[in-house]
């Protein structure tokens, strides 16, 4: 697989870490940000960062297609 | 008018305008099955998005993440991050979906693993497994429109009348116009529930505490520990959370109606860019747990907290707002249940009934079956809303449990070629068994981790081990992909 192809996988990973496997981190009350505890502000905080994200990853992931359907090996044409 | 008559009048005023759009959109069309599944393969940006988006908000979203809210409390949050991360996911693999379902005409998820894998027993299996996690979901919309219609009439139309006369509205709008009429009618639903959920979520907490913070504030100062994990349950904490969000954001498209929408997309391009904007959709699910969450202090003591949102709704505000806002849940039913419906029967006449039992059936003899079968599937459904007492909630989660078994043979299938048809029979054999043995014992959660997580690792384990042992065969959709290049070429 490409480079973009690994960095956009991983980038897709991101809000994996960030909503899910980091949870013990962030699973409380106190401080209440905008009024919310701060385990939603957090959550919904990684809404649009998520979808930041997505569209990093789109534009990576457009680039990897693109060296797969135009290999390297070929000669440009003259 | 008494307000049981102003708040019924105008929910059935909405559903009839709900119903009328959805047979409209279908006529004058000719219903082949092509047509009537897929919509002709032919739909864009907006018309898919609206599909998608009008699976995400069921009655599940709208009662039953409030009720979790109300009920249970932290916990509840794992809805927001499945929701978002199933997008994450829907990225890679739902263009390769598509692209198999585009080469070889596929209608149904079971269609894909017949495709994939050459097995007819393996396509049977996947589509009786896909019908009976569905009728779990279905019997949540049910219950929802039960729901409404019972708080709306303020206690005078029964449950069960209400959720017979849910039956036949949805089983009549799916049988006269199919996909496309769920597409179409979504843009009402949608409209109505964005309404709704903002009118609702900073209405509700303004109206008694002056705003959404300082309704925090009360709610700190009553039941702090409701608001983290396990909040008011036992059971349900970070391990809980984090195996209930993979298991869910991985089983998001494994839904065999899921798999009939990404058939409808014109392109994979289309699919990879509705994943980067879907999850800003997710917003609106925060100000449905407001709502539930002021429930806890204005609507306390409800038994079933399914009703937290309606009671407090019809508790705030006048009747027809109470109307409007029951419409607009009898919509986010509505439509969900018919796309399940359109599913399930498709599934049932074209991957089960007609490989083992009437190989000689046409086409038009296997659409006809799948709309008797919309009938019995509904009429099933209605059967169990009537009769069982589970959350909303917990009736999804039980449907995902089962339905994410499928993940191993679609994302193996199109990621490794070595896996084999006898090592997905047997991953799902033992994911399913492994998933109702532990959720029927009483063992959901099993040591703090989600049921059918747990299925779900062995079922991956079962899958991989047997495949690696038994003999490769080729990956007939890489096959058909070098037949097609070539033919190309020639041309």
């Amino acid at each position: 697989m490409s480079r973009n192809g690994v960095l956009s996988l991983l980038l897709a990973f991101v809000p994996f870490v960030a909503m899910c496997f980091s949870v013990a981190l962030w699973d409380r009350v106190y401080p209440l940000v905008f009024g919310l505890p701060f385990n939603l502000f957090w959550l919904v905080a990684w809404i649009p960062l998520t979808s930041l994200s997505m569209w990093g990853v789109y534009h990576l992931w457009n680039r990897h297609e693109d060296s797969r359907t135009s290999p390297a090996g070929k000669e440009p044409p003259k | 008018m008494t307000p049981s008559v102003v708040a019924m009048t105008i929910i059935f005023g909405i559903i009839l305008v709900g119903a009328i759009t959805g047979v409209y959109a279908g006529f004058r069309r000719q219903m082949s099955l092509e047509q009537w599944t897929v919509g002709g393969r032919g739909f864009g940006l907006v018309l898919i998005w609206l599909l998608m988006a009008g699976e995400v908000y069921t009655t599940f979203a709208f009662l039953g993440a409030s009720g979790w809210a109300y009920s249970r409390g932290g916990p509840t949050l794992y809805i927001v991050a499945y929701l978002t991360l199933a997008y994450v996911v829907s990225f890679f693999i739902l263009p390769r979906i598509w692209e198999a379902g585009r080469k070889f005409s596929l209608h149904t998820q079971a269609d894909f693993f017949q495709q994939r894998y050459g097995s007819k027993y393996l396509a049977a299996l996947v589509a009786v497994v896909g019908f009976l996690f569905i009728i779990p979901y279905l019997q949540l919309q049910l219950t929802g429109l039960g729901l409404i219609v019972q708080i709306a009439s303020f206690d005078a139309i029964s449950r069960p009348l209400a959720i017979t006369i849910a039956f036949i509205v949805v089983a009549g709008f799916v049988l006269s116009s199919g996909i496309r009429a769920v597409a179409w009618v979504s843009v009402l639903k949608d409209t109505l529930m964005l309404v709704a959920a903002f009118s609702i979520g900073i209405g509700v907490p303004y109206h008694y505490f002056g705003g959404i913070k300082p309704m925090f504030q009360a709610l700190v100062q009553a039941k702090v520990q409701h608001l983290t994990m396990p909040g008011s349950t036992a059971t349900m904490g970070h391990t809980w959370y984090i195996s209930t969000v993979l298991l869910t954001s991985l089983g998001f498209y494994m839904w065999p109606h899921a798999f009939c929408s990404v058939f409808t997309a014109k392109s994979g391009n289309t699919l990879r860019r509705n994943a980067v904007i879907m999850p800003l959709y997710t917003i609106t699910l925060p100000l449905l747990f407001f709502v539930g969450y002021t429930a806890i202090l204005v609507t306390p003591g409800l038994k079933n907290g399914d009703l937290a949102l309606l009671s407090t709704v019809r508790k705030t505000f006048s009747p027809w707002f109470l109307g409007l806002v029951g419409g607009a849940g009898a919509l986010t039913a509505m439509v969900p249940a018919a796309i399940l419906i359109l599913a399930a029967g498709t599934l049932f006449a074209k991957n089960f009934f007609r490989p083992l039992f009437a190989p000689s059936m046409s086409d038009a003899g296997v659409a006809r079956l799948a709309k008797v079968m919309v009938v019995m599937i509904t009429a099933l459904a209605m059967y169990f809303a009537i009769y069982s007492s589970t959350t909303l909630v917990g009736l999804l989660l039980f449907a995902y449990s089962g339905i994410a078994q499928f993940f191993p043979g679609v994302v193996l299938g199109l990621f490794w070629k070595r896996v084999t048809a006898l090592g997905v029979f047997a991953g799902l054999v033992v994911g399913v068994g492994c998933d109702m043995f532990l959720i029927f014992t009483k063992h959901d959660p099993f040591h703090g981790l989600n049921a059918g997580f747990i299925a779900l690792c062995l079922n991956l384990i079962v899958t991989t081990v047997v495949s690696a042992t038994t003999v490769a065969e080729p990956d007939r959709f890489e096959e058909q992909v070098a037949t097609a290049v070539a033919a190309d070429a020639v041309m």
